[in-house]
C-alpha cells in the first residue's frame, strides 16, 4: 500500500478547478464589497429593450458573476464528493475517502433536504427556513454532525478505526500514512488524518468526538432551558422581592469568570466532597417540577385525567431523575440498585452539571424580560378575567407566545454550550484524557502544536463547523421568523 | 443620579461579598486543604498529620472565622502550635513580634501569600496585571475600531449585499472560540505546515518585547472572537438610527447618503455599542485565560490556572476579586456611560 495523497488522481483536474473558481469568486466577493461601499442606492432601472433591472453598470453585473460562480464553485465541490463514491479505493485520495466514509452522511442528508423542500409550504417555521440561504447552510452543516454522530454512535459505521486503540509506528505520522501489517489484521489501510502523539487514528477521534458532543450539548441546553423557564416566569410575572432574589442570584452566577467557575467545580477534590452530585439532585429536578406545573395547572378542574397525565409523564421522569443522581459510591446513594437504570460517569455528570449551572442563569434572563413583555398584553388580561390560574397564564399563554425569540435563543445556545465544552476539553477538566471529544483532542493537540499541527486541526475543525452551522441556522431562523 | 449609583455600589458590594465567599468556600473544603497540606508538607504524611499540620496553621478554624480574618474584619489568627511554634496570620505565618498589626486582610491591603510562586499575592496580581493589561491594549485597539467599521458599514443599508457579505463574516467570527482560532492561526502562521511560517507559535517573549512578530496572533486571536459580537450589536444600533424620522427628513432635504451616515446617524447609533463593549470586558477576561495559556503568555490568565489548578487558596481569591471587581465596574461603568450617552434616559 501507499500512503495516501490529498487529493488522488481526482486532484488533477477538479481541484485546480476549484482553487481557480473559489479565488475568482473571492477576488469578486471583495471588489463586489469595496464597490458596495460607494455605490449609490438601488434603484430600478429601465433597460433599452424595455425590460427592468435591479442594479445596472459594473456592481450588477459583478453581482450576478459572483453568485452564478458561487453556484459553480458548490456543484464542483458535489462533483468532487460524488465522484469519489464511485472510485476504487485510493484513486480518490484522502479527501475522497473520507467523503466516502461519510456516505451515509450524505445519503440521509440528501433525502433531509429533498424532503423539507418539497414539503416547504406544508412544514412551517422549519420549512420557511429552507427560503434562506443561510439558514439551508446553517441547517446542513449541523445536520451533517447529527447524521454522523447516529451513525457513528447508533451503528458504528463512519469510524475507521477504535478510538482508542493504538498502533505502534504511526505516532504523530501525516495524514494518508499507511497502517503496518493492516491486511493481515483485518485493519482499514490507512490513517486518513495522520495519528495522533499516542498513535491513534485522528479521523476515527474526530468522528467518535461528535458523538459525546452532540448528547451533552442539547441535553445539557434542554436542562438549562427548564431550569431558566421555571424560575424566569414567575420572576417576570410576579415581580417583586422573588425577582430581585432570583435576580441577583442570577447576575452572581453570570459574575463569575467562567472558567474559574468550572475549575472550582470541576477538580477531583471538589468532585470527592459530592458538590456536582447535590447540584444534580438540584438542578435535575426543574424538569420535574416544570411538566408537574405545566399539567397540573390545565388540568387541575379536570381530576382524573389530571391524575393520569401526572402519572404518565412524571412517574418515568421521577425513575430516571432518581437513577441519574443516585450512584454507587456517590454521596448521593439514595436509590436502590435494583431499580437503578444506569449509572452515567461520574466525569460526565460533572461537566453536564457544571455546564447547565452556567448556561441557565442567561436563559433565566432572556425569559424573565420576554415574560416583562408579554404579561402586559390583552389576551393575558383575557385569560385573567375568565379566572385562569396564574401558573396557567404563564405556562399557556406566555410561554407559547414567547417560543420565537427562545427557539433562536436555543439554538445559538446549543452553540455556546458546545463552545463551553471544549473550554473544559482545553484545560483538562471533566472528561477523563483519552476521551475522544473535540475540546480534550485539541487540549491533546495543543501540546506539540508548533511541531506536529495535524492532530488538532481536524476536531478544532468540526467544532467550527459545527457551531458556525447552529449560528447560521439561529440567522435563518430568526430572519424567517421576523417575516411574518 | 447619584442615589442610583450608591445603590449600584451596595449592590455591586453584596454582589463581590458573596461571590469571594463562594470561592472561599470551595477552595476551603476540607479535600483540597488535605491537598494544600500534602503539596505544603510532604506526600506521605499521614490523616493526623494533616490534621496538625492544617490546625497549626489557622485552617481549621471555622469558615466565617476564616472568612472574616481574610477580609480583615476579625483579629487574624495567633497558634500557639502543637510543634511549639508560634504563628501568626499576620506575620505571614511566622512567630509574631510587637509590630505585628492584629488585623491583617484585604481591608488592610494584605492579599496573603500565594504557596506555588511563594510571594506576596499583591505583587504577583500585580504584575501580571500589567502583562494582561498590555495584551488588552492591544486587543482593544484591534477589535473596537475593526467592529464599528464593519457594523456601520453593514448597517447603512440594511439587506444590501453589503450587509449580507459582512453579517456572514461577523457570524463566523462569533462562531469561532478561542481555542479554535487560536490553534487555527498557529497552524496556519506559526508552523511550517502551509509554508506560511510568518508569525511565532509562543508568545512568552513578548511579555519583555512585545513586537508584531510575536504579538499578532494572541491579540488577533482574542480580537477575532469579540469583534464578531460587537459588530453585530452596532450593526443592529445602525439599521435602526436609519429608519429614525430624523434621517428621512436629511434625505428629504438633500443631504447626500455620507453625510447622513457620518453627521446625522453615527453618533446615535454608537451609544448602543457602547454599553455591550463595555460588557464584553468580562467575556474577554475569558479570553484571555484560553490564549495566555494556549500561547504561554505569563499574564494574569495564566496565573488564574495556575492557582485553580494548585488550589492556591490566597492567590485565587486575589485573582477572583480583581475579576469580580472588573465584571462589576465595567457593568456600573456601562450602565453610567448609558445614561450620559443618551439624554432620553433618566434615571429617576
Amino acid at each position: 500500500m501507499d500512503p495516501l495523497t490529498w487529493t488522488g488522481s481526482l486532484g488533477s483536474i477538479l481541484v485546480p478547478l476549484i482553487v481557480i473558481t473559489a479565488a475568482v469568486f473571492l477576488t469578486g466577493l471583495i471588489l463586489q464589497l469595496i464597490m458596495g461601499v460607494f455605490a449609490a442606492e438601488v434603484k430600478l432601472q429601465t433597460n433599452a429593450d424595455g425590460t427592468l433591472q435591479g442594479r445596472g453598470g459594473l456592481l450588477g453585473r459583478l453581482e450576478k458573476y459572483t453568485g452564478q460562480l458561487f453556484v459553480l464553485l458548490v456543484m464542483l465541490c458535489a462533483a468532487f464528493i460524488v465522484l469519489s463514491w464511485v472510485m476504487p479505493y485510493g484513486d480518490a485520495g484522502i479527501l475522497g475517502e473520507i467523503s466516502k466514509r461519510f456516505l451515509p452522511v450524505w445519503i440521509a442528508l440528501i433525502a433531509t433536504f429533498g424532503l423539507s423542500i418539497t414539503f416547504k409550504r406544508k412544514l412551517g417555521l422549519y420549512g420557511k427556513l429552507f427560503d434562506s440561504t443561510i439558514g439551508m447552510i446553517g441547517f446542513g452543516l449541523v445536520m451533517f454532525w447529527v447524521f454522523t454522530a447516529i451513525f457513528v454512535g447508533l451503528f458504528d459505521m463512519i469510524a475507521t478505526h477504535d478510538p482508542l486503540s493504538q498502533i505502534s509506528g504511526i505516532k504523530n505520522k501525516v495524514p494518508g500514512f499507511v497502517v503496518p501489517d493492516a491486511e493481515a489484521e483485518g485493519l482499514y489501510p490507512h490513517y486518513l488524518l495522520g495519528g495522533d502523539n499516542l498513535a491513534r487514528d485522528i479521523f476515527s477521534r474526530m468522528v467518535e468526538g461528535s458523538v459525546i458532543v452532540m448528547v451533552i450539548a442539547p441535553l445539557a441546553t434542554v436542562f438549562a432551558f427548564m431550569v431558566g423557564i421555571t424560575l424566569g416566569l414567575p420572576a417576570g410575572f410576579y415581580g417583586g422581592k422573588l425577582d430581585t432574589t432570583l435576580s441577583f442570584l442570577a447576575n452572581l452566577i453570570l459574575a463569575f469568570p467562567v472558567i474559574l467557575l468550572f475549575y472550582l467545580l470541576v477538580t477531583p477534590e471538589i468532585v470527592a466532597t459530592g458538590l456536582p452530585n447535590f447540584l444534580a439532585a438540584f438542578l435535575f429536578i426543574f424538569p420535574l417540577v416544570f411538566f408537574g406545573v405545566l399539567i397540573n395547572s390545565r388540568y387541575k378542574t379536570q381530576s382524573r385525567k389530571n391524575i393520569l397525565y401526572l402519572a404518565i409523564v412524571l412517574i418515568p421522569l421521577a425513575w430516571l431523575y432518581l437513577s441519574t443522581i443516585s450512584a454507587k459510591g456517590s454521596p448521593l446513594y439514595i436509590w436502590p440498585n435494583a431499580l437503578d437504570g444506569f449509572d452515567i460517569p461520574g466525569g460526565i455528570l460533572v461537566v453536564f452539571v457544571s455546564v447547565v449551572f452556567v448556561n441557565s442563569p442567561t436563559v433565566f434572563r432572556i425569559v424573565r424580560g420576554l415574560t416583562l413583555d408579554i404579561k402586559t398584553r390583552d389576551y393575558v388580561a383575557a385569560a385573567q378575567t375568565r379566572g385562569e390560574g396564574t401558573w396557567y397564564i404563564m405556562l399557556w399563554e406566555i410561554l407559547p407566545n414567547a417560543r420565537g425569540p427562545l427557539i433562536v435563543d436555543f439554538c445559538l445556545r446549543i452553540g455556546y454550550t458546545t463552545i463551553l465544552l471544549g473550554t473544559l476539553g482545553f484545560f483538562g477538566l471533566g472528561l477523563p484524557p483519552e476521551s475522544p471529544d473535540w475540546g480534550s483532542t485539541i487540549n491533546e493537540g495543543r501540546k506539540l502544536l508548533l511541531i506536529y499541527a495535524h492532530p488538532a486541526l481536524p476536531p478544532a475543525i468540526a467544532l467550527l463547523s459545527m457551531v458556525l452551522g447552529l449560528n447560521l441556522l439561529a440567522d435563518g431562523l430568526r430572519e424567517e421568523s421576523l417575516k411574518d | 443620579m447619584g442615589l442610583f449609583i450608591l445603590r449600584r455600589l451596595g449592590v455591586m458590594i453584596l454582589t463581590a461579598l458573596c461571590l469571594t465567599f463562594i470561592v472561599f468556600w470551595l477552595t476551603n473544603l476540607y479535600p483540597n486543604l488535605e491537598k494544600l497540606a500534602k503539596t505544603q508538607g510532604n506526600f506521605r504524611m499521614s490523616d493526623e498529620q494533616v490534621e496538625t499540620f492544617l490546625g497549626n496553621r489557622g485552617y481549621t478554624q471555622s469558615l466565617p472565622v476564616k472568612y472574616g480574618q481574610w477580609v480583615g474584619i476579625l483579629p487574624g489568627y495567633v497558634i500557639d502550635g502543637t510543634d511549639g511554634e508560634t504563628r501568626a496570620k499576620c506575620e505571614a505565618g511566622r512567630t509574631p513580634t510587637e509590630d505585628t498589626p492584629t488585623f491583617c486582610g484585604i481591608l488592610q491591603g494584605e492579599w496573603g501569600q500565594s504557596t506555588v510562586f511563594r510571594d506576596e499575592v499583591s505583587t504577583i496580581v500585580g504584575t501580571r496585571l500589567g502583562l494582561t493589561g498590555k495584551l488588552m491594549f492591544w486587543v482593544m485597539m484591534v477589535m473596537v475600531p475593526g467592529a464599528l467599521i464593519i457594523g456601520v458599514l453593514a448597517g447603512m443599508r440594511e439587506g444590501s449585499r453589503t450587509d449580507r457579505s459582512l453579517s456572514t463574516v461577523s457570524i463566523v467570527s462569533t462562531a469561532t472560540p478561542e481555542y479554535v482560532s487560536g490553534v487555527i492561526l498557529i497552524a496556519v502562521f506559526a508552523t511550517p505546515l502551509f509554508g506560511m511560517q510568518i508569525f511565532k507559535g509562543t508568545a512568552t517573549s513578548a511579555m519583555d518585547d512585545a513586537n508584531f512578530n510575536n504579538f499578532f496572533l494572541p491579540v488577533i486571536t482574542i480580537a477575532l472572537y469579540g469583534m464578531g459580537y460587537i459588530a453585530r450589536m452596532t450593526r443592529a444600533s445602525m439599521t435602526e438610527v436609519m429608519t429614525a424620522q430624523y434621517i428621512r427628513t436629511a434625505r428629504l432635504k438633500g443631504v447626500s447618503f455620507p453625510n447622513i451616515v457620518l453627521k446625522h446617524a453615527l453618533r446615535n447609533a454608537l451609544i448602543a455599542p457602547f454599553t455591550v463593549i463595555m460588557l464584553q470586558f468580562p467575556w474577554l477576561l475569558n479570553g484571555v485565560v484560553i490564549v495566555e495559556t494556549l500561547f504561554n503568555y505569563k499574564g494574569f490568565g495564566w496565573t488564574l490556572v495556575q492557582a485553580a489548578s494548585n488550589n492556591d487558596i490566597d492567590l485565587l481569591l486575589g485573582v477572583s476579586v480583581v475579576s469580580v471587581f472588573v465584571v462589576l465596574v465595567t457593568q456600573l461603568i456601562s450602565d453610567i456611560g448609558y445614561v450620559f450617552l443618551n439624554p432620553r434616559i433618566r434615571i429617576s
